[in-house]
């Protein structure tokens, strides 16, 4: 299997390759990690007739950390960011979420925008970015827009971007004071896309009661699904809360399609079943940093 | 010249470092880097199962961390460094730790998945030199095998742990 | 400082050159050949209509493009029927390349060759082919309602229908004190191994020969095939497999429609010419196995002693018969296990659908057989609430019955006679290494966790070393070094090492020494092949006979230079002496110029060894019935079929919220006879087992009603990691088989033969509910424990077939999709 021709562009500064999107638009692909790209144009599947190889972008290749959050610019690969202890201090959802992404090898390359832009619903990155309330930059030569996580996803591998912009840059805010997160998944092999997963924080009191519950959904909505679950654990102690409660309104308000690997019920009960796990083991997390703080 | 302008019959120079020589080669912008060692440079231990970047069979060192060579344009990796399986032997063709760790514990039948692991060992060694079994089996669970079942990789890479602490070799060599 | 070498966990010698990249597959042969691409069907069932090839004649580089009007007469009909069987009365094969009716997806219309196979592959996406699609007929059911037919000259989709009988076994259910059925169903998987199928062919035209180096099982019949296909005369056709990235059965089907067009074009064009398969091509044009719905109707004692065994089951078997009916006939006959099934009676139905054909995948169809006596036996133990062991202990053929005779006919034709095994020391054996007896225990332990465990065993038997032959040659060459050849190939399984264990045993000379060549006609050009677990038993006695010739020869050769009796020599270390007389020895280097009266001393072994007289002159040089050389060749043919055997114990747990099945033990028991090479022995189960996990958790081919294969890739179709697959633990038995000389059984399909029933067993024990359904996933261990249907549970499918989003990749045959995707 392989590629069909195409023209390839490889520009050295921001601005050159908003120049060149500018001019090719919806007949240039981006080329970062290229791990979800590279199977789709062996495959034939995706043939465009420019790719736009952004790698050499050395601007777009840094991971801040500030006191408000996390920012990865476009070419920052997962595996950096997994193995950047400042990073995942900041954010630990990240860490947590990374862990779960594919495998190592694949780590290597991929990048953490490009899992955000690519909009996979199986993806764990874009439920983390939703989860925190995290933001998109996007830029073109027109100019520069931020977008919210919530607003930026419209349904599978279908986002906001146009043709000419290009993602320099994901926010992913810090949690508040007492928070503790966790991720879940279940795949039927180790490092396969998810049949369902849970991004989930809580947030506790000084006396260990739950101020705040909610999680994020991957697998089982066209896009990334936030719900507010805290009604059913409000104020009750952490470690005795009824999660069970909770999972049960998460696996209510989801809509997941079958396909060959779960059923659209079982997808469903994984839901009620992993949020409570991932509800239990964020509480968890949050009194662990209490503990340490 | 416009971005439209640019051919995609265009080759291009290209300069790879591969095992620690610079090999130039010529190629188009789609020849996937695994095709790329194989049919350009001729190296030939790096296989294709998949071409889809779940099998492994085609895994080499980026700058020394192990990557999908399937998955990669050749163009891509301009001026970078490639370590194949041909690069984790000895520079005389004999064995280093990790491959006589897998002959000595029967790591391997038809070979073919094989240099795929032993680059991914050679990297996670050099990262991890003293691995718990459930570490190692976090390791080597991006790479199929049909052959084997697992367990005699999986000893593999523990015996390799046991026989560089022994020699006191380097995992990899140093390009 | 004689070490036997049989039995020893020698090191591979192949494993140097594999580990240093050093292998060569077919892909790394050839550098520079034309490569070859097909354009395949994305229909399940079609008319070519229209052919429309101009496109692909404008793109740079192409250099051929053939359709079916283009093949000369040879290759215009239908591909062989490699196993006839009457019952197999209406057997159907491919074309090469369609001609008129597309019968499964990926069936190749036309083949590109061009200077790469990028290139290759942008001519074949320019060639338009019209289509009248036809209704297909997809899945055991649809085959069998006999609605809509894939042949339409095959009435009700039936391929072979074959019943055998011993004893009347409908009478003495019905007579039974108790009865049960059970209906049973395996779902279709596949061999996979990690290299497809490739075909690299040199025509030399000055010679005017063919070279043809293949991914193949068999190269011996590769070459018949192509030199009938191609009229060339045999002597101008030489097959070579080279390293081989796995089998499992799947490349034991020949000849391929690629290999005899790659062979052609090579001729035609006067250049070599190449094929690599993509992982996409081997899902859906090489070969699956495994489906079956089955049957069971039984009659039994109060003790589970069976009565009456009556089995009746569809075996689906894809569009064309090329390899005829063995899977389903091995189904049938070694479905009884180490068991005495009472009487006996096996009815099977093998049917067309619109999909890729159907050949032997590793067990050949005994893990369905076993499948289907396995869960009766848990279900007679169930309905009489007692051991599962004791049922199948009081079933159990004895050791002093053996030889015992089914009065079956097997796989090869001859009759069905187990020929060794001690049932009961090998279940002895699995209980002890699983701990049965403890179980309970732990299981109550485990509850008070709040942790749902089971146990299951299962045990089968195996005939390996199926005939008609293997030969082996062995030839001492001046220099010492020893040259053994055998026709059959090799796919990892380490035969290079075994077979030289053996020669050298045989042979007396140091195993370093010792080259073994498969799979190359070159060398030796009458073989069958590697399948049916049967290397160890045909080449492995075939190279034992060979070295015994040559080690006869040699010491009568060195009798005559050292004036002593032949029987009062032997042969160690490469050196021929007298016993007990370590001094008056001969090397066997010098005994291989000795053996060759030649006027010219070439080198310093000649030289050396005009020192030694042999012959009298009152004779020719080379007497009658003599030849030339210290070299011999032999062949074993064995009078039937060994019976290896094994039993299996599992211990599984099942998340009771998430419905994850995990596998926390496998044990195995094994018989294989002598073992040559223990350390390639359990590299051998550890990979069946491996297999056998992921054919009762994770693998299945997944069809859509229309024929589109919708996990045609490796993200789809889960082929298990090392985080999937258990520890496996290993105890052996060894009763040596009496009808070879080495007493070897067959090894290479054992690990997978019972893992689907073991499994189930395990999963039913764990959940209590019946699992008559291989494989099986989470989801639908979900959907049986909240199904009030079980019958009818839902398994795991798209909503909406083919615009399902969650498959990536799309199903084979689909268009590319949108391609706003980044």
């Amino acid at each position: 299997m392989k590629p069909s021709p195409f023209a390839y562009h490889r520009p050295t500064t921001v601005d050159e390759a908003m120049d060149v999107l500018g001019e090719l638009g919806s007949d240039a692909k981006i080329l970062a990690g290229g791990q979800s790209l590279l199977p789709l144009l062996s495959m034939r599947l995706a043939a465009p007739a420019h790719i736009i190889d952004i790698n050499r972008l050395s601007e777009l290749a840094g991971a801040k950390v500030g006191d408000d959050g996390v920012r990865v610019a476009a070419i920052v690969r997962q595996a950096t960011v997994e193995h950047d202890r400042d990073a995942t201090a900041a954010v630990p959802l990240l860490g947590q979420a990374l862990a779960h992404v594919a495998h190592p090898v694949i780590r290597n390359r991929g990048t953490v925008v490009g899992s955000l832009a690519h909009a996979d619903p199986s993806a764990e990155l874009p439920a983390v970015l939703a989860l925190l309330g995290g933001t998109l930059t996007l830029a073109s030569r027109a100019g520069r827009r931020t977008v919210a996580a919530r607003e930026f996803y419209l349904g599978p591998l279908e986002t906001v971007l146009h043709p000419d912009e290009l993602v320099l840059e994901a926010f992913f805010p810090r949690a508040p004071r007492g928070s503790g997160t966790a991720f879940v998944e279940l795949a039927r092999r180790h490092g396969d896309y998810a049949m369902c997963g849970v991004a989930a924080l809580v947030r506790l009191d000084e006396a260990g009661s739950v101020q705040d519950a909610r999680a994020a959904y991957i697998s089982v909505a066209p896009v990334p699904l936030v719900i507010d679950l805290t009604a059913p654990v409000a104020g009750q102690q952490a470690s005795a809360a009824d999660w069970r409660a909770a999972g049960d309104i998460a696996r209510d308000q989801v809509e997941p399609d079958g396909d060959i690997h779960a059923t659209a019920a079982y997808r469903r009960h994984l839901t009620g079943v992993l949020t409570a796990r991932a509800l239990a083991e964020a509480a968890d997390d949050a009194r662990r940093v209490r503990a340490a703080a | 010249m416009t971005a439209s302008d640019v051919s995609p019959d265009a080759t291009y120079d290209i300069l790879l470092r591969v095992n620690g020589v610079p090999r130039p080669v010529s190629v188009t912008s789609r020849r996937l880097l695994s095709d790329c060692i194989r049919h350009d440079l001729g190296l030939t231990g790096t296989h294709v199962g998949c071409e889809h970047g779940v099998c492994g069979c085609c895994t080499i060192l980026l700058d020394g961390a192990p990557v999908r060579s399937c998955l990669l344009l050749a163009v891509s990796v301009d001026g970078q460094d490639l370590t194949t399986v041909e690069g984790c032997a000895n520079p005389d063709g004999s064995l280093r730790p990790v491959q006589q760790a897998f002959r000595e514990c029967h790591g391997l039948q038809c070979g073919f998945c094989t240099p795929g692991f032993v680059t991914t060992a050679t990297a996670f060694l050099a990262q991890h030199p003293d691995p718990t079994r459930a570490e190692v089996v976090a390791a080597i669970s991006g790479n199929l095998c049909r052959c084997t079942g697992y367990q005699n990789i999986i000893s593999s890479v523990m015996c390799a742990a046991e026989l560089i602490r022994q020699t006191d070799t380097d995992a990899v060599i140093e390009p | 400082m004689t070490t036997r070498m049989i039995g020893e966990r020698v090191l591979r010698s192949e494993d140097a050159r594999l580990l240093t990249g050093q292998g060569r597959y077919v892909d790394d042969i050839g550098n520079g050949a034309l490569e070859a691409a097909f354009v395949r069907s994305p229909h399940a069932h079609a008319r070519v209509v229209d052919i429309d090839v101009t496109g692909a004649l404008d793109v740079d580089g192409v250099v051929a493009v053939y359709t079916h009007e283009d093949l000369p007469p040879g290759l215009a009909g239908p591909l062989p029927l490699l196993i006839p069987h009457p019952a197999l009365t209406q057997p159907r094969t491919a074309h090469p390349l369609v001609r008129d009716e597309i019968n499964h997806l990926g069936e190749a219309i036309l083949m590109v060759v061009a200077t790469d196979r990028y290139v290759a592959e942008d001519a074949c996406d320019r060639i338009v082919v019209t289509y009248e699609q036809l209704p297909p007929v997809v899945g055991i059911p649809a085959a069998r309602d006999g609605g809509d037919l894939v042949h339409p000259d095959v009435p009700g989709n039936i391929a072979a229908h074959l019943v055998q009988e011993v004893g009347d076994a409908r009478t003495a259910i019905a007579a039974a004190p108790h009865r049960l059925e059970l209906d049973l169903a395996v779902e279709r998987s596949a061999s996979m191994p990690l290299e497809g199928r490739g075909v690299h062919a040199r025509w030399d035209a000055d010679d005017d020969s063919l070279r043809v180096y293949s991914s193949t099982q068999t190269s011996t019949s590769v070459r018949a095939a192509l030199a009938a296909a191609l009229e060339l005369p045999l002597g101008k056709v030489e097959v070579i497999a080279p390293d081989v990235g796995g089998g499992f059965g799947v490349k034991i089907m020949h000849p391929w429609p690629e290999e005899v067009l790659v062979a052609w074009a090579a001729r035609n064009l006067g250049l070599p010419v190449k094929w690599t398969e993509d992982r996409r091509e081997h899902f859906i044009a090489s070969a699956h196995e495994r489906g079956q719905l089955q049957h069971v109707s039984v009659g039994f004692d109060d003790d589970g002693r069976l009565l009456g065994l009556d089995v009746t089951f569809w075996h689906d078997n894809g569009a064309y018969t090329p390899y005829g009916i063995i899977v389903p006939i091995i189904t049938a006959t070694q479905l009884l296990g180490p068991y005495k099934p009472g009487a006996y009676r096996v009815e099977f139905t093998s049917l067309y659908t619109n999909t890729v054909i159907v050949t032997p995948y590793r067990g050949a169809g005994r893990p369905q057989g076993v499948f289907a006596m396995e869960r009766t036996m848990d279900a007679i133990a169930a309905h009489l609430g007692i051991d599962r062991v004791a049922v199948r202990t009081v079933n159990f053929i004895q050791p002093d019955e053996m030889p015992y005779d089914h009065q079956l006919l097997f796989q090869d034709g001859r009759p069905l006679i187990y020929d060794s095994g001690d049932f009961p020391a090998s279940l002895a054996k699995v209980l002890a290494l699983v701990g049965w007896d403890d179980f309970e225990a732990y299981r109550r332990e485990a509850r008070v966790q709040g942790r749902r465990v089971g146990i299951g065993i299962a045990c089968y038997v195996e005939g390996t070393g199926v005939g008609p032959y293997e030969g082996a040659h062995v030839h001492v060459e001046t220099t010492g070094r020893v040259n053994v050849a055998t026709g059959l190939t090799s796919q990892g399984q380490g035969h290079q090492t075994m077979l030289a264990q053996i020669a050298a045993d045989e042979l007396g000379v140091p195993l370093d020494r010792v080259f073994v060549t498969t799979g190359d006609t070159r060398r030796f050009g009458y073989a069958v092949g590697t399948f049916a677990s049967r290397t160890a038993v045909m080449s492995g006695n075939a190279v034992a006979l060979a070295a015994g010739k040559v080690r006869a020869k040699a010491k009568r050769i060195a009798g005559e230079a050292l004036e002593v009796d032949p029987s009062d020599l032997e042969i160690v270390d490469g050196n021929v002496r007298v016993k007990g007389d370590p001094a008056a020895s001969i090397p066997l280097a010098t005994v291989a110029v000795l053996s060759n009266p030649l006027r010219y001393a070439f080198d310093l072994a000649s030289q050396q060894a005009t020192q030694f007289a042999v012959g009298d002159m009152t004779g020719p040089p080379v007497r009658a019935g003599e030849e030339p050389g210290l070299e011999g060749t032999d062949y074993y043919s064995p009078i039937r079929s060994t019976f290896a055997n094994g039993m299996h114990a599992a211990v599984v747990e099942t998340d009771p919220d998430t419905a994850e099945i995990r596998v926390l033990r496998y044990c195995v028991v094994h018989d294989c006879g002598t073992l040559v090479n223990p350390l390639l022995v359990e590299g051998q189960i550890h990979g069946g087992v491996a297999q056998g996990v992921a054919g009762a958790l994770y693998e299945r081919m997944v069809y859509d009603e229309a024929g589109q294969l919708l996990n045609a890739s490796f993200m789809d179709f889960l082929m298990p990691y090392a985080t999937e697959v258990p520890r496996v633990e290993i105890d052996h038995l060894e009763t040596p088989s009496p009808l070879n000389p080495l007493g070897v059984k067959g090894a290479g399909e054992a690990g997978v033969i019972p893992g689907m029933a073991v499994i189930a067993a395990a999963i039913e024990d764990a959940e209590g509910i019946p699992i008559t359904r291989m494989p099986i996933s989470p989801s639908e261990l979900y959907e049986l424990r909240t199904s009030e249907d079980r019958e009818n549970a839902p398994v795991a499918r798209c909503d909406d077939g083919a615009s399902c989003h969650r498959s990536r990749y799309g199903g084979a045959g689909e268009d590319g999709s949108d391609a706003d995707q980044r």
